[in-house]
C-alpha cells in the first residue's frame, strides 16, 4: 500500500510518501490510522488531533470508515486552503 | 477545462481562447484570485503545495457538478502551485453561458467548492516566519449553502 502525506501531516511523518504492507486487521482509514500511530513520535503527532485530518483513498475524498480493501493509495492532510 | 501550473496565466488570453469561434455565449464571467500582503500579518511569500493526480481530478468532478447544475457553454479553472508573491494571480475561473445568471452563479459555486475540496494547501513566510493557513468556517459555510437549497 502506498501512503502519501501533505502539507503539515508531512512536516510531522518526515515523508511525502512510502510503501507500506499493513496487517490483514487493518480494514478501514481508521485502522490505517492506528497503526501508523505506532511507528513513533512523527507518527503520534502527525495524527494527535484527527479533527484536522483528511484523508483520501485512491484520490477520492474518505473519512475514518472509508473500506481500504482493493485500494493502492491512502493520502493524509490537513483541511484543504487552496482558491 | 482544468489546469494546474506554476506559470502565470493571462486572463485575456484564455478569455480568448475560450470565446474563439463561438457565437453562441451571452454571458462570461471570470473570478481570479490573487495573493494579499496582510492576513494576520505582513506576508512576503506563499507556497502553494497539491495532490498531483488528486487535484486534477477534484478539478474535474467540481467542474462537472457546476456544469449539471446550470447550463453552461464552456468553462476554465487555472489554479498556480509553487511559490507566488503578494499581488500574485492564484486561481482563475471562467464560466460562460446564455445568459449571466447561471455564469455567475456557477462561478462562485466553482470557487466556494474548490476552497473546501481541492486539495491544495497554503503556506505563508508571514512576519518572517512560515506557517499553514488555517481553514476559514465561513468558507465551510459558503460552501454548504449550495447543499441546502436544492
Amino acid at each position: 500500500m502506498k501512503l502519501l502525506y501533505f502539507a503539515r501531516v508531512k512536516e510531522s511523518t518526515g515523508v511525502a510518501e512510502e510503501e507500506v504492507m499493513l496487517p490483514r486487521n487493518v480494514t478501514t482509514v481508521a485502522g490505517v490510522v492506528e497503526w501508523l500511530k505506532t511507528r513513533g513520535e512523527g507518527y503520534t503527532h502527525a495524527f494527535a488531533d484527527l479533527a484536522i485530518i483528511r484523508c483520501a483513498v485512491d484520490q477520492q475524498h474518505g473519512d475514518l470508515d472509508t473500506p481500504i480493501a482493493g485500494a493502492s493509495e491512502i493520502a493524509f492532510f490537513p483541511p484543504v486552503t487552496g482558491g | 477545462m482544468v489546469r494546474v501550473q506554476t506559470e502565470d496565466f493571462d486572463i485575456g488570453a484564455e478569455i480568448n481562447a475560450l470565446t474563439d469561434g463561438r457565437t453562441d455565449i451571452g454571458a462570461l464571467v471570470t473570478f481570479t484570485g490573487l495573493v494579499r500582503d496582510m492576513n494576520e500579518g505582513r506576508v512576503t511569500l506563499m507556497e502553494l503545495e497539491h495532490y498531483p493526480g488528486m487535484t486534477e481530478k477534484e478539478l474535474v468532478r467540481i467542474e462537472q457538478e457546476a456544469h449539471q447544475r446550470w447550463p453552461l457553454q464552456a468553462s476554465l479553472i487555472i489554479h498556480r502551485i509553487g511559490r507566488l508573491l503578494p499581488g500574485d494571480n492564484i486561481v482563475l475561473v471562467i464560466t460562460a453561458s446564455a445568459h449571466r445568471q447561471a455564469a455567475f452563479e456557477a462561478a462562485s459555486f466553482l470557487m466556494d467548492y474548490l476552497k473546501t475540496s481541492a486539495p491544495f494547501w497554503k503556506k505563508e513566510i508571514r512576519d518572517g516566519k512560515a506557517r499553514w493557513v488555517e481553514v476559514r468556517e465561513r468558507d465551510n459555510a459558503a460552501m454548504k449553502k449550495w447543499f441546502s437549497q436544492s
